[in-house]
C-alpha cells in the first residue's frame, strides 16, 4: 500500500526525499550502461507482479516481492523501485511526486538490507528454501514498519494507524514468504544464472 | 491492455510542453500537500478542477480513477477519526469521535483528491515517453531515464507474457484459492515470466550494442517552448504561490 499526497509532515517527506536519492545515486553509480536493459525489464516486471493479485481468505492481496527484487538488484532496486512507483503514480495515481521519495524508500530500503542478510544463503540447497521465505517475509515486515514510521513521525496523532499498517502487513508477509520461497527455488531449478550467474547481478560485479 | 487512459487528447494540456507540465505539478503539489488550513487545501482542489476542466478527460473515467485511489484515503477514515486524540464527539461505548480526528481526515481527503486530480491533467495527458525525455532535460541522470523508458516500453510484453501463462494455467483448470498449491503455481508463473523477462533483456540487450547504443535515446521529438508554454508556467507558479499565501494569512489570521 503506498501513502497518499498530503498525509505527511515535510521533515518526513524530505529524509524520505534525501534517503532515496542517496540510495538511487548509489545504486546508478554501481550500475554499468551494459546492464540497464536487465535493470529496466525487471523493474517492469516488479510492475507487472504489482496488478497480480492472490487470493487470501474472502479478500485478495497483490504482490509486491521487493525481497526477491533486493536479492536479484542489491542497491540497483533503488532505481527500479522508484521507475516502477513513478509509473504507477502516471498510470494508476497512486502515490504521487512529493511523497515518492517516501514511498520508494519504504519499498527499496528493505530490498537492499534483504540483499546483504539473504543472498549468501541462496547459494547452498539446504538454506535456499527458507533464505527464499526470509525475504520475502522480512522484506514485506520491514516496508511495514517503515510505512508505519514515516505516518508516526509525522504526526503522534497517526500512532494507532501506524500500529494497524503493522498488523495488516503480517498476512501478506506470509504469502509474500511463501510466494518469494517458491519462486527463488524454481529459479534456482530453471534458470540458476540470474540467482548467482556471473553476471546475475547487474551491480555487484 | 492499455495502462496510459488519460494521454489521448488535443487540450491545452496535452500540447503543452512536458517539461513545464513537470514543474508546474511539483510546484503546486508541494504547496497543496503541505498545507494544513483547510481553506488552502480547498483552494487547491480549486485549482486542480479547473485544470481538470481545462484537460478534457472522460469525467466518468476520472472518477472511477479516483474512486479506486481513495483506498488508503478510505482506511484512514476507518482509523483516524476513531483513535485520533482531541474532543469527543460522539461516543458509543469504547468507540470514541474525536473532532480533531474527523477534521484530520477530511483535510486529507480534500488535498490527497487535490493532488491526484492535479496529477491526472498535468501528467497523465502526456506519455511516458515524453514525461521520461523532459525529465531528462530537467537534469535528472540519463542512467535512471533510460530504466524509466525502457520499462515503460516492456511492461506491456511483460504483462502479456504473465497473462499468456496465467490463460495456459486456467485452461488446465487451474483454480485460485488460499492454499499452498495456489501460491505455488503464482510463484511459479512469476518465475517464468521472471526467465523470459531476463532471456529478452539480454537479448534486447545485445541487439542494442549491436546497433551501437552508447546509452542515449534519440528521440524523434524535439522540445520547443513556446511563449504559451512559460503563460502556462507563469500562470501555475502564480496560483502556487497564491496557495501558500493564502495558507499563511490564514493561519495569522487564527494565530
Amino acid at each position: 500500500m503506498h501513502i497518499s499526497e498530503g498525509v505527511l509532515s515535510a521533515p518526513v517527506l524530505l529524509s524520505g526525499g534525501v534517503l532515496t536519492f542517496a540510495g538511487t545515486a548509489i545504486g546508478l553509480k554501481k550500475l554499468d550502461y551494459d546492464r540497464i536493459m536487465t535493470v529496466a525489464i525487471l523493474a517492469s516486471t516488479f510492475f507487472v507482479a504489482s496488478l497480480i493479485h492472490v487470493p487470501l481468505g474472502p479478500g485478495s492481496v497483490h504482490l509486491i516481492l521487493n525481497g526477491l527484487l533486493g536479492v536479484l538488484l542489491g542497491w540497483a532496486s533503488f532505481p527500479a523501485i522508484l521507475t516502477a512507483l513513478l509509473l504507477q503514480a502516471v498510470f494508476f495515481q497512486f502515490g504521487g511526486i512529493v511523497v515518492l521519495g517516501v514511498n520508494t524508500f519504504n519499498m527499496a530500503a528493505p530490498a537492499v538490507i534483504c540483499y546483504y542478510l539473504v543472498r549468501p544463503f541462496l547459494k547452498e540447497k539446504k538454506y535456499r528454501a527458507v533464505a527464499g521465505f526470509a525475504a520475502g517475509a522480512l522484506s514485506v515486515f520491514m516496508a511495514g514498519i517503515f510505512m508505519a514510521l514515516s505516518l508516526a513521525l509525522s504526526d503522534s496523532g497517526f500512532f494507532s494507524t501506524a500500529k494497524m499498517v503493522v498488523v495488516a502487513h503480517v498476512p501478506v508477509m506470509i504469502i509474500e514468504g511463501f510466494i518469494t520461497m517458491f519462486t527463488v527455488t524454481f529459479l534456482a531449478r530453471v534458470k540458476p544464472e540470474i540467482l548467482f550467474g556471473k553476471n546475475s547481478c547487474p551491480v555487484c560485479r | 491492455m492499455t495502462f496510459e487512459r488519460f494521454c489521448q487528447g488535443s487540450s491545452l494540456l496535452h500540447r503543452t510542453d512536458p517539461r513545464f507540465k513537470i514543474v508546474a505539478a511539483i510546484a503546486l503539489t508541494l504547496v497543496i500537500a503541505l498545507s494544513e488550513s483547510m481553506g488552502s487545501a480547498a483552494f487547491g482542489l480549486g485549482v486542480s478542477l479547473v485544470l481538470l476542466a481545462i484537460a478534457r478527460l472522460d469525467f466518468r473515467q476520472v472518477l472511477w480513477r479516483l474512486l479506486l485511489v481513495n483506498t488508503f484515503i478510505a482506511f484512514l477514515w476507518v482509523m483516524l477519526p476513531f483513535t485520533y486524540p482531541g474532543d469527543t464527539i460522539w461516543a458509543a461505548g469504547p468507540l470514541k469521535i474525536s473532532r480533531e480526528g474527523v477534521a484530520l481526515a477530511f483535510l486529507i481527503t480534500v488535498k490527497a483528491n487535490a493532488v491526484i486530480i492535479l496529477f491526472i491533467s498535468l501528467l497523465s495527458t502526456s506519455t511516458v515517453a515524453d514525461l521520461g525525455h523532459a525529465l531528462e532535460s530537467l537534469g535528472v541522470p540519463s542512467k535512471l531515464c533510460l530504466i524509466l523508458l525502457f520499462s515503460y516500453r516492456y511492461i506491456a510484453v511483460v504483462n502479456e507474457e504473465y497473462q499468456r501463462l496465467a490463460r495456459a494455467a486456467r485452461f488446465r483448470c487451474f483454480r485460485p484459492a488460499s492454499n499452498m498449491h495456489t501460491y505455488r503455481t503464482f510463484a511459479h508463473l512469476f518465475g517464468m515470466t521472471l526467465v523470459k523477462s531476463w532471456t529478452r533483456a539480454e537479448r534486447v540487450g545485445q541487439a542494442m550494442r549491436l546497433r551501437g547504443f552508447n546509452g542515449r535515446f534519440y528521440s524523434l521529438y524535439e522540445p520547443h517552448a513556446t511563449a504559451g508554454d512559460f503563460i502556462f508556467l507563469g500562470v501555475m507558479l502564480a496560483a502556487s504561490v497564491s496557495i501558500e499565501a493564502f495558507e499563511l494569512g490564514l493561519s495569522r489570521l487564527i494565530f
